[in-house]
């Protein structure tokens, strides 16, 4: 990648995540090698790659729901250290949506969204409601506020899930196959969510076969195998002139010729 | 949107069908019969056998029912009058004995001009328990629950009020301390409110008691533990023993899942000892050897040293029904919380611990059951319990010796009716949180 090529990319100057020669283990095996990115506030960022290849680990380092063992992840400025004041602060600025939603099936979809803001932000109970509402109206389901989220199909709840996330007003969100568990005729309704959240300017990583979604709003794709960063580039570019061999071989099996 | 159908299709359907009713079968007495009785051969041979079965029990024991007598003065007047009644040799329950004994039964030796006050603190745990059992009740009810176990401790064993009321007033300091503390780090605060009470306990309580006694001597008529026995007894072993053991057994499922090496050696070794031993070994060592650890001259409640016993043994066994619990728990539960910035400590209260004590209520309500049912062991250690200490003292007077189905009988039936009532609660509460889910 050229600089200039570099410098298109960017959507501000301001950096939102920086990993440096990250590194991490499960025992013997390397999961991830040697990762460098740089993610720019504003910067909508699509991961895609094979199954195993370490997508899912990569991001969950971000807000630290694994651990990594060498390297430097920087985000919004606090490094991720074994420090639990860094990774409290780091959490509480970073959203993050599940491929299985993870809901709280014993409360109801509004305390779902109202639990972190009140326990962990001490927000009052009457603001968190009203934060709660605004959001469910913004992912289009504020009817079902006071159901249980066992009520709710698939597509309901994972919107609810982004809407969970987004009531800690986070300023990045990570997103791990959020339609993958999605029945076809719902996966739409969940990423034209994700796409007016990307219109409004969230930072997003997303981790994603949607390669729809990825050449609408992407404007950086990443390719992931073997724990390694093979290929970084601009949607269209990435899609019509895959450089690596990997990508090109990834690429005809996912768009199917 | 319905098109035009395409000529070549054989057949489309152009009204939808109206749902039917289901075809009206043999419904009924006959049909239930049918179907759970004598569906087949096998199943109709041991339905006879069980009849059968029903059969030689109701023949045997309904005349010993019926034949009941309920006036007498001893037990041999209970025979002659059913020998008169019914023949010679007829057999008969002398519910006589339960008669003329029964507060034996409910309060041991615990004096009967007093009996008011534990009746009084049985009907007031009913007032404390059904906020806890009943979410519908206003919640400030819990505020009389948490002051219940003072208010029990007081009229239960009488005395002073003082020495009680400096219990609670530990606790405030505590929570208090907390209150003051939690703000700056919790572990601090955590500290303070386990340091505060104990300091003030064992510093300050016994001045102030004496200068508050002196002042105002506000007493009731003391009642030693010796005295207490029967239901009471047991129920007092129980209540305490559930209501101290669901938070170290929580405590201790928490902490066998910990990272942290010593408190998960600590919580694998105490619950995998205590369930090594035998509850009645832990009895005596109550009794006996806690004496030898004392410090000379410390009277440490019999009751008391029981009922921590006790609680230990049934903490373990929660600990590992809860284990249970927590493991069914999808791992994206854990991981939600942790992505929200919740910690350990509310992650679990709010999030982990809510779904996992519904996973394991059933298991947690027969542990609790099973405890109340093993408080008749304090017989070994020389407690009164109701179902072996109570009719031996009572076979000791020469009126009724020799009584010895109608005790178990009576006995039996009030434990039974305890234990029915706990199940059923937590038939009414597992039905209740699975319609609360969908
Ligand atoms: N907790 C774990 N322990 C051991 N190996 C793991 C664990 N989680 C993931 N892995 C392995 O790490 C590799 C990368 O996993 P993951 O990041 O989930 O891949 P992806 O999301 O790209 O499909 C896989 O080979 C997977 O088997
Ligand atoms: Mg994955």
């Amino acid at each position: 990648m050229t600089q200039a090529q570099a410098q298109k990319l960017q959507v501000s100057d301001e950096v939102a995540i920086q990993i440096e020669k990250m590194n991490k283990w499960y025992g013997q095996f390397h999961v991830l090698r040697d990762i460098d990115l740089t993610v720019h506030r504003g910067e909508r960022i699509v991961i895609a790659g094979p199954s195993g290849s370490g997508k899912s680990t990569m991001i969950r380092c971000i807000n630290r729901l694994e651990e990594h063992q060498s390297g430097k992840i920087i985000v919004d400025g606090t490094e991720l250290t074994s420090d639990l004041k860094n990774i409290d602060k780091v959490r509480s600025e970073v959203g993050m949506v599940f491929q299985h939603f993870n809901l709280f099936p014993h409360l109801t979809i509004l305390e779902n969204c109202t639990l972190a803001p009140i326990w962990v932000r001490k927000v009052p109970k009457k603001e968190a409601e009203e934060t709660a509402m605004y959001f469910l109206e913004k992912v289009k389901i504020p009817e079902q506020a006071d159901k249980y989220p066992g009520q709710l199909s698939g597509g309901q709840q994972q919107r609810v899930a982004i809407a969970r996330s987004l009531c800690m007003r986070p300023r990045i969100m990570l997103f791990d196959e959020p339609t993958s568990a999605l029945d076809p005729e719902m996966i739409k309704e969940v990423l034209d969510t994700m796409i007016q959240l990307a219109e409004e300017g969230m930072t997003m990583l997303c981790v994603t076969h949607e390669m729809g979604f990825a050449q609408a709003v992407a404007n950086r794709v990443i390719f992931m195998a073997d724990g390694q960063i093979i290929e970084q580039n601009n949607p269209h570019d990435f899609f019509h002139n895959p450089q690596s061999e990997r990508t090109k071989q990834f690429l005809s099996q996912i768009l199917g010729h | 949107m319905i098109g035009k159908p395409s000529p070549t299709a054989p057949f489309v359907r152009k009204h939808m069908l109206p749902a039917e009713v289901p075809p009206a079968r043999a419904s009924g007495a006959p049909k239930w019969l049918r179907e759970n009785l004598f569906s087949s051969w096998a199943n109709t041979a041991l339905t006879l056998f069980g009849l059968f079965i029903l059969y030689l029990l109701v023949s045997h024991f309904a005349p010993w029912f019926l034949h009941g007598v309920w006036q007498a003065d001893s037990l041999a007047q209970c025979r002659q009058i059913i020998a008169e009644r019914w023949g010679e040799g007829a057999s008969g329950a002398c519910w006589a004995v339960i008669r003329a004994r029964w507060t034996q039964f409910l309060f041991g030796f615990y004096p009967s001009q007093l009996y008011w006050r534990p009746v009084l603190a049985f009907v007031l745990m009913f007032v404390a328990i059904a906020p806890v059992l009943f979410t519908q009740l206003p919640r400030k009810m819990l505020w009389f629950t948490l002051a219940y176990p003072l208010v029990a401790i007081w009229l239960l064993w009488g005395g002073s009020i003082w020495p009680v009321a400096m219990i609670a007033v530990g606790f405030a300091l505590g929570a208090l301390a907390y209150r003051l503390l939690a703000l700056r780090s919790s572990l601090l605060a955590s500290l303070a409110a386990i340091a505060v009470p104990l300091l003030f306990w064992s510093f300050l309580t016994g001045p102030i008691d004496s200068v508050l006694t002196s002042v105002v001597p506000l007493a009731i008529q003391p009642v030693p533990s010796r005295e207490f026995g029967g239901f009471l007894l047991a129920i007092v072993l129980g209540l305490g023993g559930i209501a101290m053991s669901l938070p170290l057994g929580i405590v201790l499922a928490l902490g066998r899942q910990s990272d942290m090496f010593l408190i998960k050696t600590f919580s694998v070794m105490f619950i995998e000892f205590i369930r090594g031993v035998p509850l009645i070994a832990l009895l005596f060592v109550a009794s006996l050897l806690l004496n030898y650890f004392l410090p000379p001259g410390t009277n440490f409640d019999i009751i008391l040293r029981v009922m921590i016993l006790v609680t230990l043994f049934s903490a373990a066994y929660i600990a590992e029904v809860i284990r249970g619990g927590l493991a069914a728990l999808p791992r994206g539960q854990y991981e939600a919380a942790d992505a929200l910035g919740l910690d350990y400590w509310k992650a679990q209260r709010l999030i982990i611990l809510p779904q996992a004590l519904k996973i394991s209520i059933p298991g947690i309500v027969s542990t609790f059951i099973g405890m109340f049912k093993d408080t008749t062991l304090v017989t070994f250690v020389g407690l009164f319990e109701p179902l072996k200490s109570i009719p031996d003292t009572i076979r000791a007077d020469f009126a009724w010796k020799g009584v010895y189905w109608e005790p178990f009988v009576f006995v039996g039936a009030i434990f039974f009716l305890f234990n029915f009532g706990m199940s059923r609660y937590s038939m009414y509460l597992e039905r209740k949180l699975k319609r609360d889910y969908r």
